[in-house]
């Protein structure tokens, strides 16, 4: 992931149906797979949008996980983003909505049946179980997305500074946001 | 086979939201000040100043919430709504977490990509994306060594919890198995695994009070 720059030709208001009709089944599928967020999603997401289907290029899928990661609110809207990119305004909302109606709708109806049903055998023993697994699947995206060492290995090591500060500290994240930009664009990592 | 079920005392908050505008208002304001994650803010808000939730009800929605498919704040949001309006309170939540942010970040991606036009600021945002990028991928490590953190208390044990965190990374990262294989394969026998392990600690429980 070395270059994570905005795309040079794009139109916010682009007309791209076959762009949004693929980018809504892409997160349609893969909307109640994301036990642990979205985000466990990315390096299945880049298989599909990148690899295969070439609806993005690396540098835009880069950029967009971290301009949301930047960005308030949650992490979520990278999707949104990844929409923006490959489809303007209407491939943001599609994929956004892709995303969203799958998880939403059983959300609210599991957490119904859940909420009456709480002291479960089951239900205690899916959510613990479901947890060494979610752990691994968010190292496997914070993987993916880690610079290579070979060509980048200032910024690997940032990289490693950050995540035992958000570990150890209780620093606040955006002033590593804002630190890591600021040692980008003085083109120090 | 019988469910086992305790019952447990029921805590409640002291306060409610007024209206489905105040819902909305609360939700935009809290997704809006989480810059690299809305969790620690959410729970600020929600049981400190609104007072909506005791922390225990905060808890008990984000475990639940955290294993349903979905962003976990989305689907807290989507929750709490539920609890105080019924469905309509649920969408409401769930819109103010996203479209303030929504609206804030595609706005931002348009001036960078404007901004880009420009020969001079081109290498500059080029240069920040790529650092913020590499912050970003520390964040997410250093979340994930936090959430493990209650894996030392795993009911498998924690030597147990942790080579399955393992045994998933392995899968993602060098055999490249879909996402979907893990999570059934994998997620399938641990839950499995679990039930019975609690199942057997429930029994000998239940024999030690009978006898």
């Amino acid at each position: 992931m070395s270059q994570a720059a905005p795309p040079l030709l794009m139109s916010p208001f682009m007309w791209a149906p076959e762009v949004w009709w693929s980018l809504f089944g892409h997160f349609i599928a893969l909307s109640l797979m994301s036990i642990g967020g979205a985000i466990t999603l990315v390096s299945d997401m880049h298989r599909r949008l990148v690899v295969n289907d070439h609806l993005l290029s690396n540098g835009d899928f880069t950029a967009a996980i971290a301009l949301a990661q930047a960005a308030p609110g949650p992490n979520v809207l990278f999707v949104g983003l990844f929409g923006w990119y490959a489809g303007g305004l209407g491939g943001a909302l599609i994929s956004m909505l892709g995303i969203m109606i799958p998880s939403t709708t059983l959300a609210l109806a599991v957490a119904r049946w859940v909420s009456t049903r709480r002291h479960w055998l089951s239900v205690q023993a899916f959510q613990a179980g479901m947890m060494p697994v979610t752990v691994g699947l968010l190292l496997a995206t914070g993987w993916v997305l880690a610079p290579p060492l070979a060509t980048q290995p200032r910024a690997l090591l940032l990289s490693v500074v950050v995540a035992v500060l958000v570990w150890r500290t209780k620093i606040r994240l955006i002033w590593l946001i804002a630190a890591g930009a600021l040692l980008g664009a003085l083109g120090l990592v | 086979m019988p469910e086992l079920e305790s019952a447990a005392p029921l805590d409640t908050a002291a306060a409610r939201p007024a209206s489905l505008t105040e819902l909305f208002t609360a939700f935009s304001l809290l997704a809006l000040q989480g810059f690299g994650g809305v969790l620690a803010v959410a729970q600020r808000e929600l049981c400190d100043r609104h007072q909506w939730l005791t922390p225990r009800e905060f808890v008990e929605l984000l475990s639940t919430a955290q294993v349903l498919p979905g962003p976990n704040v989305c689907n807290l949001s989507l929750m709490i709504g539920d609890r105080f309006f019924g469905w309509r309170g649920a969408l409401v939540a769930l819109a103010g977490m996203i479209t303030a942010p929504l609206i804030l970040m595609l706005g931002l991606a348009w001036l960078l990509g404007e901004a880009s036009q420009v020969q001079q600021l081109q290498g500059l945002i080029r240069g920040a994306l790529s650092g913020i990028a590499a912050v970003a991928a520390g964040q997410i490590v250093g979340t994930v060594l936090k959430l493990s953190a209650p894996m030392r208390q795993h009911e498998l044990g924690w030597p147990t919890a942790l080579s399955l965190s393992a045994l998933a990374l392995v899968m993602m990262i060098w055999l490249r198995w879909p996402l979907v294989w893990v999570l059934l394969g994998l997620g399938g026998a641990t839950c499995v695994f679990t039930y019975t392990v609690l199942r057997r600690r429930r029994q000998v429980a239940s024999a030690k009070e009978t006898s």
